[in-house]
C-alpha cells in the first residue's frame, strides 16, 4: 500500500525538526517554547516511525510510546514551572525571567 | 501519482503549514490549535506508515492529553498577545539562519544518503492487527523493563508537577 519512499518521510521529519528550532529560538512566550520542544519530539517521532518501516522492525515504534510517554512527563512537570513563574514574575516572556533568584 | 502520494502530500501540507503557524501565531492558543493540527497530520502519516497503534496513541496522548494540559495552562495564565522586544538581536542574526541551516543540512544529507533511497515496499506489517499484536508482545516481552520504568517516571513527574504547583501557605 505505502509506496511512499522513506526519504520523503525523512525530509518531512528533518522540515519539522527545522521549523521546530526556528520556533524555539523565535518565540518569547514560554509556552510557545514548550510547544516548540513539543513539535521537535513529534518530529523524531516521525523519523522513528519511517525508519521502523524502512527496516520492517518494530523496536523503533517501541521507542516513540517511550518518546510519548517523556514528553507527557516533561509537560506536566514543566507546566508545573511555568505556572510557579508566571505566579511570581507576573509575566510570561522568557526574556524577563532572567534571574534565578528573584 | 498514485494515492498514498497524495494522501503523503496532503498531510505533509497540512503538518509543514500547521508548524509555520506556529511560529507565526501571536497568540499561544493559536500556536497550541496549529500544534494540535500538526500532530493530527502526523496520525495521519503514521496510518500512511502502517502503523496504526501508533497513530491511535498519537492522537489519544499528544492531542488529547498534553495539548489540553497545554490549554489549560494558557487558559489559566489569562496568555494575552506576545509582547514585542527587541532586547536579544541573537535571536534575529543568528537564530535565522543557523535554523535555516540545520534544515537545509538535514535534508540534503537524507536525500542523499543511502537509506533516503530505500523504497518501503508493502508487507505483512501492513496489516493492523497483526502489527498491533507483534508491537505488544515485543512491549511486554522485551522492553518490558523500559515499559515499568516509565511507569515510575510518570508517577516521579506527577508527584512533582503537584510539588511544584502548589501553594505556599
Amino acid at each position: 500500500m505505502s509506496a511512499v519512499p522513506i526519504s520523503y518521510y525523512l525530509v518531512l521529519s528533518a522540515i519539522l525538526f527545522g521549523l521546530g528550532v526556528v520556533a524555539f529560538v523565535f518565540k518569547h512566550n514560554i509556552i510557545t517554547i514548550y510547544m516548540a520542544i513539543e513539535l521537535m519530539l513529534n518530529a523524531v517521532n516521525l523519523a522513528f516511525v519511517a525508519f521502523a518501516r524502512a527496516h520492517n522492525q518494530l523496536d523503533g515504534l517501541v521507542f516513540v510510546f517511550f518518546v510519548i510517554v517523556v514528553a507527557a512527563a516533561e509537560s506536566a512537570v514543566g507546566l508545573a514551572i511555568i505556572l510557579t513563574i508566571a505566579q511570581n514574575r507576573q509575566s510570561l516572556n522568557v526574556e524577563r525571567v532572567n534571574q534565578l533568584k528573584f | 501519482m498514485s494515492l498514498p502520494f497524495i494522501l503523503f502530500f496532503v498531510f505533509a501540507f497540512f503538518a509543514v503549514v500547521g508548524a509555520i503557524l506556529l511560529i507565526v501565531a501571536r497568540e499561544p492558543i493559536h500556536s497550541a490549535l496549529a500544534l494540535i493540527m500538526v500532530m493530527v497530520a502526523l496520525a495521519a502519516l503514521y496510518l500512511l506508515l502502517g502503523a496504526e497503534f501508533v497513530a491511535a496513541v498519537q492522537i489519544i496522548v499528544y492531542a488529547g492529553a498534553i495539548m489540553v494540559l497545554f490549554v489549560f495552562v494558557i487558559m489559566l495564565l489569562n496568555a494575552g498577545v506576545e509582547e514585542r522586544t527587541n532586547w536579544s538581536k541573537l535571536a534575529k542574526y543568528a537564530g535565522l539562519p543557523l535554523g535555516v541551516f540545520l534544515l537545509f543540512e538535514l535534508t540534503h544529507w537524507i536525500a542523499r544518503s543511502a537509506v533516503g533511497k530505500s523504497i518501503a515496499n508493502g508487507s505483512e506489517a501492513t496489516n493492523a492487527a497483526v502489527s498491533t499484536r507483534a508491537l505488544s508482545e515485543m512491549l511486554f516481552r522485551k522492553y518490558l523493563f523500559p515499559f515499568e520504568a516509565t511507569s515510575i517516571l510518570i508517577l516521579i513527574a506527577i508527584l512533582g508537577a503537584l510539588v511544584l504547583a502548589k501553594r505556599d501557605e
